[in-house]
């Protein structure tokens, strides 16, 4: 994996760290909102160099974080229906509803199976075809043409056993609502890497014009976090925000139309409810009319109900940067990734799940 | 869930058109195989080249000369320090 390597070469990071420490002119609050950016910042330990002046904070950026206690009892109470077999993405396992979570429903006689894929998901219902075999969809942009790909192979494959319960959601809606907070005071966005190969990185000019924000579209290795922040540090310095791309060998201006055009064919926007951001206009997608077959919400017929966050959990305060973890009462004695209150603190890329792993104490 | 890793194409099967056949890509990432879907891929991708996995689909493929030009831009950033770290050390 030479390509790699050269994003992880010493000779390379510092100097690039060194020109970080001199880049910072004016106070730079910045945020991103990609689960694999928080893990990758830590990991590299850029946290520990940052200059005085920049300020890094997490955002909505955790799919399952973001998934509303209302759509978690959903998902949990649907494991229990007779003749339902749930296919699920890991990271939703662990994660507590009001009454246990799926872990729980699956030690107690629920079928739940773990699916790398969303197309596992077909090969489970074919090979149940006595179940009505249902994926919990849960993810942005770049999730959700996996899954609108599924679902036309279960059409052309003639697959009736099997639907998706969509509570995907599409990242800059929740920017927007996010940015007019005026309690966020944020100058830079570092953008999600891979929700920007498919929305393209033009999806950030409307927040350099309508919020001045500066904007950099960054990959996950070193020495691309490093570019990222030195980059946005220099737009701050110099005011002049704008959309830059250093991510060119994934990321283009006008993104993927083969996803887009496959999302477009199955989803159409709703409103949805967020995890600490309540409901924001369509910021959700749910399956179009005419693929109604493979909506289980028109399947089962399935009601949402509001229900209360876990009690104690800052994960909504904190999935809006309106906190930090070690500032959780509970963070670390009553949750801990072996026994998680919040859903922060279970996802692999939860904000909380990150401190507590990289020892931050804040 | 992101696999932020390109990784390399070693077979591809199906048609960027034809969505009746499997549109497949098997990959090499440390030494081991496996298949991803291409159904949503930006660019059909040829042997040789690599793709971005994102939960079994490739999400983006590039040639090795993308994946080149963008360090090499990074390393340009790199390379201007040394003369901007004498000026900004230009105390004496
Ligand atoms: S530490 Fe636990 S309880 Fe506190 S905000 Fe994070 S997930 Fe919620």
């Amino acid at each position: 994996m030479k390509h790699v390597d050269e994003y992880r070469d010493r000779a390379l990071i510092e100097p690039l760290a060194a020109e970080l420490q001199r880049a910072v002119s004016k106070p730079v609050r910045l945020m991103e909102i990609c689960g694999t950016h928080t893990m990758a910042i830590f990991r590299s330990g850029i946290r520990s160099i940052l200059p005085a002046g920049m300020e890094i904070v997490s955002g909505p950026g955790c799919p399952v974080c973001v998934t509303s206690a209302a759509h978690m009892d959903a998902f949990i109470s649907l494991a229990d229906a007779p003749g339902v077999r749930l296919a699920i993405f890991g990271d939703l396992f662990r994660v507590p509803g009001s009454n246990g979570s799926l872990a729980h429903a699956s030690s107690r006689g629920a079928k739940v199976e773990i699916v790398y894929s969303s197309m596992d998901a077909l090969d489970i219902a074919s090979r149940h075809p006595d179940d009505l075999v249902i994926f919990l969809g849960v993810g942005f942009e770049t999730t959700t043409p996996g899954i609108a790909a599924t679902i036309l192979a279960a059409q052309r494959q003639k697959i009736d056993n099997f639907c998706v319960f969509s509570t995907h959601k599409v990242i800059p809606e929740a920017l927007d609502v996010l940015l007019q907070d005026p309690e966020l005071q944020i100058n830079a966005l570092l953008c999600p890497g891979h929700v920007s190969a498919i929305i393209g990185a033009a999806a950030y000019q409307p927040f350099v014009d309508r919020y001045h924000l500066a904007c950099v579209v960054a990959g996950f290795e070193p020495a691309d976090l490093l570019n990222g922040l030195i980059r946005l540090a220099r737009q701050i310095g110099e005011d002049r925000p704008t959309v830059d791309n250093i991510y060119p060998r994934v990321v283009s201006w006008e993104g993927n139309h083969r996803a887009l055009a496959m999302v477009d064919e199955v989803f159409e926007a709703t409103d949805t409810q967020w995890r600490g951001l309540g409901v924001i206009p369509g910021s959700g997608l749910k399956i179009r009319e005419r693929y109604r077959d493979f909506d289980a919400e028109q399947r089962l017929a399935i009601v949402v109900t509001d229900v209360p966050e876990p009690k104690g959990c800052l994960c909504g305060q904190i999935l809006k940067g309106q906190t930090i973890p070690p500032r959780c009462p509970l963070f670390g004695s009553r949750c801990t990734p072996a026994s998680p209150v919040g859903p922060c603190m279970v996802s692999s890329e939860g904000t909380c799940a990150a401190y507590y792993k990289y020892g931050e104490t804040g | 869930m992101c696999l932020a890793v390109p990784m390399k194409v070693e077979q591809v099967e199906g048609s960027p058109d034809d969505f009746t056949s499997e549109q497949l890509a098997t990959v090499n990432m440390d030494g081991i195989s496996r298949k991803v879907r291409l159904d949503v891929v930006d660019r059909w991708p040829e042997v040789g080249d690599y793709v971005i996995v994102h939960a079994g689909f490739a999400i983006h493929s590039l040639v090795e000369e993308e994946a080149k030009r963008n360090i090499e831009l990074i390393r340009e950033l790199a390379s201007h320090m040394p003369e901007e770290m004498l000026q900004g050390g230009d105390g004496s």
